[in-house]
């Protein structure tokens, strides 16, 4: 099975519709890991192309979603330190932890900026040397080596003020620790783009093979998508379960052997907590002793404290793709996108809020 | 987190010095001109040649027939989209 490149307008798209609907002869549960996609699905209006019998769940692909509040305390408690910048991704901005938000914090006092990418957080220790600069490092393997390539120019530069938290995350290890669960029901993952640029599309095989899943690597544009749901159903149709390239222009079976031999250079696997997930073996990115000059959990002596999740959050079960959002008592209610109690509101790739904006459910069930 | 429009590469600066001067690509596209480093491109891409961008690194990079295949396939959506009045962004 081959899928062709670039299915965008909609001339390919509704063929492509029409395919899906004539192949679909049994119910099918699909997981799309990845958050843009989850977001591109409700944007174009996907779930309402797709005939009734294929369900779409939400998985664990959004990398603020699924960091525990443990490190977003971390993250606040660097903001409220006087000599620090914390120099950060927009959109971890809001996301509350058992204390205040990074936002919060700027509103009291603390200097927080927003970046484009962690070049830029490195800039901003260079121009202001008398300031430690602290990027909070979340994200998956496509977030991964540039915070490592960025490290590499510190050490190069002889930077001392750059720090970061390293709260990196692994997406083959939370598939796998997922895909174990007995109580989850999924007939087919559709796997993330650009992570799968780095890792390659090779990297969901044993998965593919142990729990005899399909998987299909899907870009992020509506074909892409409905492309990569076709062939997760003729696979499942055939028997067959496999891995398919359905991303071809951006992914390779053995993914970016560069960007692996940096995030390899500058992280160990490590356990790692997610949110809603627990704690999965080998599924983090610590920072390798040789680098731990910019570890800004020692440098600055944060601690990591265990936490509670808020009362009510179901944003755990619905990570897991066991909810859908409007099954959660605060959906709706207590938790908007305008004030978010859940990681999954707070990040425009979280599943609430895109389900918020986009579905016209605006009420709990609850 | 993920930008999916490929982005031409209009120069290629620097390079003078692999620590203090390293090279980095100019990338367009419609009209929004951004530096983006390549550290972890999979190869260093030509001028007029795209490249994917995650973060501000260039993560992949595609010959100009691949990208601009791409492209236009892109734009035929959204023109379509627009035509039904459902292009993304637009209030309903």
């Amino acid at each position: 099975m081959k899928c062709a490149d670039g299915f965008r307008s909609r001339e390919i798209t509704a063929p492509l519709v029409e395919e899906i609907r004539r192949n679909l002869t049994r119910p099918l549960r699909i997981m799309e890991v990845c958050g843009t996609h989850t977001m591109s699905i409700f944007r174009h209006g996907i779930r309402s192309l797709l005939p009734e019998g294929l369900t779409l769940l939400s998985g664990p692909g959004c990398p603020v979603c699924v960091t525990p509040t443990g490190h977003i305390d971390a993250f606040v408690a660097a903001a409220r330190l006087p000599q620090v910048t914390i120099a950060t991704f927009g959109d971890l901005i809001r996301v509350p932890g058992s204390n205040g938000s990074l936002a919060t914090a700027r509103a009291a006092g603390a200097r927080v900026e927003i970046v484009y990418s962690p070049m830029d957080a490195l800039t901003l220790a260079q121009q202001e040397p008398e300031r430690m600069v602290l990027f909070p490092a979340i994200g998956f393997e496509t977030t991964a080596p540039t915070i490592a390539a960025t490290i590499l120019q510190a050490e190069q530069l002889g930077l001392t003020n750059f720090l970061i938290i390293a709260a990196g995350k692994t997406i083959p290890q939370a598939l796998e620790a997922l895909m174990a669960d007995p109580e989850l029901q999924v007939d087919g993952l559709l796997c993330p783009g650009h992570v799968s640029a780095i890792i390659g599309s090779e990297a969901y095989r044993p998965l593919a093979e142990k729990h005899h899943l399909g998987c299909a690597v899907a870009g992020f544009e509506p074909a892409d998508i409905l492309a990569g749901l076709l062939s997760l159903i003729r696979q499942s149709n055939a028997g067959t379960p496999q891995v398919d390239n359905c991303y071809t222009r951006a992914v390779t079976a053995s993914g970016n052997i560069r960007a692996q031999a940096l995030i390899d250079e500058v992280f160990a696997p490590a356990d790692s907590e997610w949110r809603g997930l627990g704690t999965i073996p080998g599924s983090g990115l610590a920072l390798r002793e040789k680098y731990c000059q910019f570890d800004g959990m020692r440098r600055l002596a944060i601690p990591l404290h265990p936490t509670k999740e808020p009362k009510g959050c179901r944003c755990g079960d619905i990570l897991k793709g066991r909810l859908l959002p409007p099954d959660c008592p605060l959906y709706g209610r207590t938790c908007t996108p305008l004030q978010p109690v859940g990681p999954c509101m707070v990040s425009n790739e979280g599943t609430c809020a895109a389900y918020y904006r986009y579905s016209g459910q605006k009420e709990s069930r609850r | 987190m993920c930008l999916a429009i490929p982005m031409q590469v209009v120069e290629i600066k620097g390079g003078a010095d692999v620590l203090l001067d390293p090279q980095i690509a100019l990338v367009e596209n419609d009209g929004i001109r951004k530096e983006i480093r390549l550290e972890m491109a999979d190869r260093i891409p030509l001028v007029g040649e795209y490249v994917i961008i995650h973060a501000g690194f260039a993560i992949h990079t595609l010959t100009v027939e691949d990208a601009e295949y791409n492209l236009s396939l892109m734009r035929q959506m959204a023109e379509s989209l627009e035509q039904q009045g459902r292009l993304p962004g637009v209030s309903e």
